[in-house]
């Protein structure tokens, strides 16, 4: 397993290469620059302002410089728009922000969506089949910018009940909100596909097997049930793990929670080059991590896969 | 210029009596009792780019400076000048020179005295190309000796037009005479900035643990793209007269949150989204204000050789111009209190009314039909129909002015628009480049003096994007930079545009707010929106 996950690290550093070349000079194909504004900034002053960040050398120096600069002293350059902050303290600055978001909402949606799921199989074709169903399919049905929208209409507005946004240090009534708009849509697709899949479980010939020696039902279910019931809510888990992270961008802008996700948007739309390209590494990076940690994971939950 | 001068006289005496300790308490008229929580919570829509008075860009930064920093002048609630770190100057005759007197009170938040060399390390930091100072432009147009030649790189900042006579003297010298100078101290281009603090942290120095400033908070907290708060700076010299204790500004993107924020009372001010303003005031007859704004909005036809051959005939730009319902745009598109524009310099400016144009007076449909013969005139009609493209950046309310607008050309004229919506920075550069054919513009204020706007249509002009060019205008308003009657000479521009129509004034801007009534002393009246927080105060309710 060793093994197995350094070739994978190593053979995802091509890729996070990849990424960061086209990203490059996919913002290079953007109109206007970061220094575009209004008000024409004189020949002289805008020259000085390219010359401090390095933009008035050719393309394959920039990129190589910036390459060069992340390898050897992991600094991914200053901000143009926020003169002063670096991309290391823009990134240090929302990503605990986002991750606290995405791993709440990440534990809410797993949690929540698992129980449902596992009580609607057990109690099939009940009220409580039903009811979690139901549940699962309007969860689904509601993206977290329909959410947030409901919630702080009702939270906030009509009930005065919680702070409409911010972040506030990350005191509790701040993260309630956020948690449940970018959760709720996942956590009805988690209870769904738990649901199936333990139903097919539960009627496979070793479950069948195991109630006939007489173990009781709470053992049967613990024991044999439980872990291929979530084989394929793991390999959904992966995906919904980096989207929560990064697709809390809404989550981010409409709370205006101070996340990564409002860097993210807003360098795009000011031609923050550095600020965008590093966030775009970041959010790749995760995204290998997260998949290589499942493919780890199945051969924990599955005793036929071995690496 | 004499008129901008008297202002600046009247203005003065009128800080006099302010700063005389008369009254208790700042600003507060007698029998307001004024509220526990001195707190002012606000919303900005995007985190501001920096506090570092030689960087800011941005109106939310700015507003978060001048809070933070104080400059040589300040302005009261009218936008009059008053005195800031300085308690007075002096201009010599030929408007070259001028001489600032400093009070021996102002101090910075570490207890260091404000003098002139924090305002020479300053400027001369403005133009120094190595800071690369986004409003070095500013300093250009400030006139000082050599601020164009440093920024250009072929000058040692150290030969800049200023110096210090001695701690609280400073004598500043200009290239060219400029009338409007000391009204120019008031931008934070022109702040004091702490040498020993910049020198010991670079640009980290503006962060809440490293920063020092003179004005009458300090910076105690900032999260990026969350909030940033500021409160009261106990070194500052009218700290008995500073009432709001805390300042909170909130970065809320999305202006629809920030109303149910504000709803909720979370906030004591917060923008109206476009066409909000009725309901709104009908249900807020207390919270909802509107009031003029220096800034203006057009349309600006591609006059060169890229641009559509129609739009070089005057008559075609005018009827455009003449057939557009401003009425309706401004009553029912925006509904905020906005006002018609048949002028490009807003009619708010100080000093100077802008000449209305004949047309202006004259009803709607008798403007369509002067624009109905026009047109046929310039041989457009059923035969031979007009059709452009028109752009503007994204934006819901540009969107329904632009969707209007091309309504009432094809109802009234037959002209056939094709309507391009642009992201902001792609929209910059289209219109930069003349890749339009009718593209929107706005502008507003640098200073509160009509050469602000109407230098905009001056061939060398770096935001002239439709590139007008008119030997008159460009004659008149470099006369008028040391005319003593400048208004004669800006009335004459006016009636040329007015001729010419290189562009169609839409409407002038207003202020569209929600503003809790615990709020006391907001500036209405200040049609820069030049706000100082030490001038507020909240009212016990």
């Amino acid at each position: 397993m060793f093994a197995y996950s350094l070739r994978r690290i190593l053979g995802s550093v091509p890729t996070i290469l990849l990424l960061i070349i086209a990203s490059f000079f996919l913002m290079q194909v953007a109109p206007g620059g970061p220094f575009t504004s209004e008000r024409p900034l004189p020949p002289a002053v805008l020259a000085n302002l390219e010359a401090r960040y390095g933009l008035d050398q050719p393309l394959w120096k920039q990129l190589w410089d910036y390459l060069t600069n992340i390898v050897f002293h992991f600094d991914f350059g200053p901000s143009f728009k926020f003169k002063d902050r670096d991309v290391n303290d823009i990134i240090a600055s929302g990503l605990p922000i986002s991750l606290t978001y995405g791993l709440l909402s990440f534990l809410a949606a797993t949690t929540v969506g698992v129980s449902l799921g596992i009580a609607a199989a057990l109690k099939h074709n009940s009220w409580i089949d039903y009811t979690a169903v139901s549940l699962g399919i309007a969860a689904q049905a509601l993206p977290n910018f329909i959410m947030g929208p409901i919630l702080i209409l009702t939270f906030t507005l009509y009930l005065g009940w919680l702070p409409g946004g911010g972040w506030n240090g990350g005191q509790w009534q701040y993260l309630i909100m956020p948690v449940i708009a970018l959760s709720t849509s996942y956590m009805g697709s988690i209870a769904r596909i738990t649901r199936s899949s333990m139903l097919e479980v539960l009627n496979s010939n070793y479950i069948r097997t195991a109630r006939a020696k007489g173990l009781p039902d709470g053992l049967v279910i613990w024991r044999h049930a439980l872990k291929p019931t979530l084989l394929p809510v793991i390999s959904y888990l992966g995906p919904v793990f980096v989207y929560v992270l990064t697709g809390s961008v809404f989550v981010d802008l409409y709370f205006s929670t101070g996340g990564l996700g409002q860097s993210y948007v807003n360098s795009a739309l000011s031609r923050d080059y550095s600020v965008l390209l590093g966030v775009t590494i970041l959010y790749g990076v995760l995204t290998v991590a997260v998949n290589l940690l499942t493919d780890l994971a199945y051969a924990w939950f599955d005793p036929k896969i071995r690496y | 210029m004499k008129n901008v001068r008297t202002a600046f006289i009247s203005g003065l005496l009128a800080s006099t009596v302010l700063a005389a300790p008369v009254f208790a308490m700042g600003n507060v008229p007698e029998g307001v009792t004024l509220a526990d929580d001195q707190t002012f919570t606000y919303r900005v829509l995007d985190e501001h780019s920096s506090v570092d008075p030689q960087i800011v860009e941005d109106v939310s930064g700015a507003e978060i400076v001048r809070d933070l920093f104080e400059g040589l002048m300040s302005q009261d609630e009218m936008g009059n000048l008053v005195p800031g770190v300085a308690t007075g100057f002096e201009a010599s005759d030929d408007k070259t020179v001028y001489t600032f007197t400093l009070r021996d009170d102002a101090r910075w938040s570490d207890g260091t005295r404000v003098t002139a060399n924090d305002f020479v390390f300053a400027w001369q930091r403005a133009v120094d190309p190595a800071t690369a100072s986004p409003y070095a432009w500013y300093m250009e147009i400030t006139s000082i000796e050599n601020a164009a030649e440093i920024i250009a790189g072929e000058a040692e900042p150290s030969t800049l037009g200023v110096r210090a006579i001695d701690d609280l003297t400073l004598e500043v010298t200009l290239s060219a005479p400029l009338p409007y100078f000391a009204q120019m101290t008031t931008h934070s281009t022109l702040f004091p900035s702490p040498s020993w603090v910049i020198e010991e942290h670079g640009a980290e120095w503006t962060r809440p643990e490293n920063i020092v400033s003179n004005g009458a908070y300090v910076l105690t907290e900032h999260n990026l793209a969350e909030r940033s708060v500021r409160e009261r700076n106990k070194m500052y010299w009218d700290n008995d007269n500073t009432i709001i204790e805390k300042v909170v500004s909130l970065v809320i993107n999305d202006e629809n949150v920030a109303l149910t924020r504000y709803l909720a009372g979370e906030l004591d001010r917060t923008e109206v989204p476009a066409g909000q303003f009725p309901r709104l005031s009908e249900e807020y007859p207390e919270e909802a204000i509107s009031f003029p704004r220096l800034c203006n909005y057009y349309y600006t036809f591609n006059l060169t050789e890229d641009g559509p051959e129609a739009f070089q005939d005057a008559r075609v730009r005018k009827a455009l111009a003449l057939a557009v319902d401003r009425k309706v745009i401004v009553e029912n598109v925006l509904a905020g209190g906005q006002t018609e524009a048949y002028t490009f310099t807003p009619v708010s400016v100080a000093e100077f009314e802008p000449p209305l144009p004949e047309f202006a007076a004259k009803t709607q449909a008798e403007k369509d039909a002067m624009a109905k013969e026009l047109l046929a005139e310039a041989g457009y009609g059923p035969d031979n129909p007009l059709s452009f493209n028109m752009i503007y950046n994204t934006s819901e309310a540009h969107k329904k002015i632009a969707v209007a607008m091309s309504q009432m050309w094809k109802q009234k004229l037959g002209v056939e628009t094709e309507l391009g919506n642009m992201e902001w920075k792609v929209f910059l550069e289209e219109r930069g480049n003349q890749n339009f054919e009718l593209a929107r513009g706005a502008w507003c204020g640098d200073y509160n003096e009509a050469s602000t706007f109407l230098d905009l249509l001056t061939t060398p002009s770096g935001y002239n994007d439709g590139k007008f060019s008119n030997a008159m205008v460009d004659d008149l308003m470099t006369e008028a930079r040391t005319a003593d009657d400048a208004g004669t000479l800006y009335a004459k521009v006016e009636e040329i545009i007015a001729e010419e129509m290189p562009i169609i004034p839409i409407y002038h801007y207003a202020g569209v707010y929600m503003m809790d009534s615990d709020v006391g002393n907001w500036p209405v009246n200040n049609v820069e929106q030049n706000w100082y927080s030490k001038n507020l105060y909240k009212i016990a309710e």
